[in-house]
């Protein structure tokens, strides 16, 4: 019987021929990442499990990126206990405040994940990965602690859901409003303990960035792992960035999979999830009677340069409306740099947006764009469930960098026909 | 390992960022974290698990955000078993790493009701809801599993194997 992609690496990181869905797997570790949030969390279960040295500095990722620059007093403290580990255990990829992006913005930037790699992370986001053919999948701190002292971790060998992608998408629409439809269709546990395995001829209209923007938001339908293939379009990405050799794995012919979903790319509408799940999906131009208070253009999901660009396109020349506060949050100091070369401050600015440092900040409810109660944000991030951007009383609407822009110029949810 | 004790009821999707809201993970302290758990969902919850150590929930219990503060936040509430229709897999993974008891029971999930009083033998999978006479069998973990829960966690496992010692 014929394996997945997912499968194909488990089986390689475990080192076994093959393997199957439900098969329990010791695997050897590529990246083991953590934050500034679930850090200290692994680094106090560390110490306690009586590890002195992480397996490998080269292989440990501690991304500051969550309540950084420090929002409080006891984030900076958080925020230290990291710091102060990463030099004792001299990890290589430790980046500081004014290096540091967005985790899942930077680690793709900077090429320190790779097709084939098995990694883990305590953030469950980390399936974003998979947009460059890893195996990479969200676990807790203790799972995180394990990993730095061992180099391992156990799986159990998932089953995947097969999302064949055809045709191409319509002007404006892009990988948030795939995955938003995915999740959808199929339910915020429709693809629960299980990879989503994207594939067909519509993936080549999909970008690095839409990729990376799709895989990041596997965990929003429950599954363990999103993942692409390797083509010309992600071998390109990584040429600029990756100089370790790795293995692309191509699932086969014969691969068992739960189920199949075929989205029809030309057929997606721009999409928003209304509060509080990210199933409740609608097209964003029946939604136009929803006023808002705040936009966030950012994170993790949505803070690459193609965003950027998106949401500049159609902010140009425009204002933000009186009752909305724009926030605009690029995902990495590259990006930054890029939109600053590129013009796009200076739109974002002239149209009375803020333009901020690289953090993930107000998608958790963290700081730089809290809600009050009573108000509802439209938001390119990736939740929407009750307080995740503040007050209980708060509602998110998730939406790409193209609605979410248009709906900062209108102060409703729109889409960009209405403002161009 | 058994439990016995009055229920708390919740529906599905019950998500990390309401079991222990992201304004207070600037801590990893456990009871400061308890101190919070569930105040998002359940004004009530403090007051309710001061006596009642049994959560029962519907579908992808603990979904969201990879964080272990949501099952170190529940035990250190003094919950000793979570019930679901189904758990969100990190949720899942966290629970046990940490030692927190969670059984995984449709038909369990879905019968008892929010105050009724169960009887739950964690070794067989039995759960007897004796408000109403009924029972259900969940599928019991396998035993390094239950070991590793009895243990209060895998850290005490791989302390194990790295010192050769049981206890710090």
């Amino acid at each position: 019987m014929g394996m997945t992609m997912t499968q194909k690496i488990l089986a390689r990181a475990a080192g076994v021929e093959s393997c199957r869905a439900g098969e329990l797997l010791m695997c050897k570790l590529d990246l083991v990442l953590g934050n500034d949030i679930t850090g200290p969390v692994a680094i106090n279960e560390f110490e306690k499990m009586g590890a002195t040295k992480v397996f490998d500095p080269a292989k440990i990722a501690l991304i500051p990126d969550h309540f950084v620059p420090n929002k409080d007093i006891k984030s900076a403290t958080m925020a230290k206990q990291l710091r102060d580990f990463a030099r004792a255990q001299k990890i290589v990829h430790y980046y500081e405040v004014g290096r540091v992006g967005i985790e899942h913005a930077l680690l793709p930037e900077q090429g320190i994940v790779a097709p084939g790699e098995v990694i883990i992370g305590a953030d469950s986001h980390t399936c974003t990965y998979g947009a460059v053919g890893a195996f990479s999948t969200g676990v807790g701190s203790t799972d995180m602690a394990v990993g730095m002292a061992t180099g391992e971790c156990w799986f159990k060998v998932p089953e995947a859901v097969k999302v064949v992608l055809t045709g191409k998408m319509k002007p404006w629409v892009s990988g948030k409003d795939v995955i938003l439809h995915l999740i959808g269709e199929i339910g915020v546990d429709g693809a629960l303990y299980q990879s989503l395995e994207f594939c067909g001829d519509g993936v080549k209209e999909i970008g690095m960035d839409g990729r990376l923007t799709i895989a990041n938001m596997a965990i929003e339908a429950g599954a363990k792992n999103g993942i692409f293939p390797v083509d010309d379009v992600c071998r390109a990405y990584l040429a600029e960035r990756v100089t370790r050799e790795y293995t692309a794995f191509e699932p086969d012919e014969d691969a068992e999979y739960s189920k199949v979903v075929t989205i029809d790319l030309s057929q997606l509408d721009l999409t928003v999830a209304l509060p509080h799940l990210p199933e409740n999906t609608k097209p964003a131009s029946e939604c136009r009677d929803l006023a808002i208070d705040q936009v966030v253009i950012g994170s993790c999901t949505n803070g690459r340069i193609s965003d950027m660009r998106m949401a500049a396109q159609i902010l140009k020349g425009h204002k933000v409306s009186d009752r909305v506060r724009c926030i605009v949050i690029p995902g990495t100091q590259q990006v930054v740099k890029t939109c600053l070369s590129e013009g796009l401050v200076d739109i974002f600015i002239d149209a009375g947006a803020i333009f901020t440092m690289p953090t993930c900040g107000p998608c958790l409810g963290g700081f730089c764009g809290v809600l009050a109660d009573g108000e509802r944000a439209v938001s390119t991030t990736n939740r929407n469930f009750v307080g995740r951007m503040g007050h209980t009383g708060s509602e998110i609407i998730l939406a790409g960098p193209a609605v979410a822009a248009a709906s900062a110029i209108l102060g409703r949810v729109a889409t960009p026909e209405e403002v161009l | 390992m058994k439990v016995q004790s009055t229920v708390i009821k919740y529906g599905d999707h019950v998500d990390t960022d309401v079991i222990i809201p992201a304004r207070y993970l600037n801590t990893t302290d456990h009871a400061e974290l308890a101190s919070h758990c569930m105040e998002d969902l359940d004004a009530d919850f403090k007051q309710k698990s001061l006596t009642r150590k049994v959560i029962v929930a519907g579908r992808n219990f603990g979904c969201g955000s990879s964080r272990e503060h949501a099952p170190i936040a529940i035990k250190a509430s003094g919950i000793e078993l979570v019930i679901a229709d189904s758990f969100a897999r990190i949720f899942y993974r966290n629970a046990i790493d940490i030692g927190l008891p969670i059984i995984e029971c449709p038909a369990a999930a879905a019968a008892i009701r929010d105050g009724d009083e169960v009887t739950v033998n964690l070794d067989t999978g039995e759960i007897a809801d004796i408000t109403t006479g009924e029972t259900f069998v969940a599928a019991p973990f396998p035993p390094f599993i239950q070991k590793i829960i009895a243990c209060g966690g895998i850290e005490a496992f791989v302390r194990e194997k790295i010192t050769g010692k049981a206890e710090a």
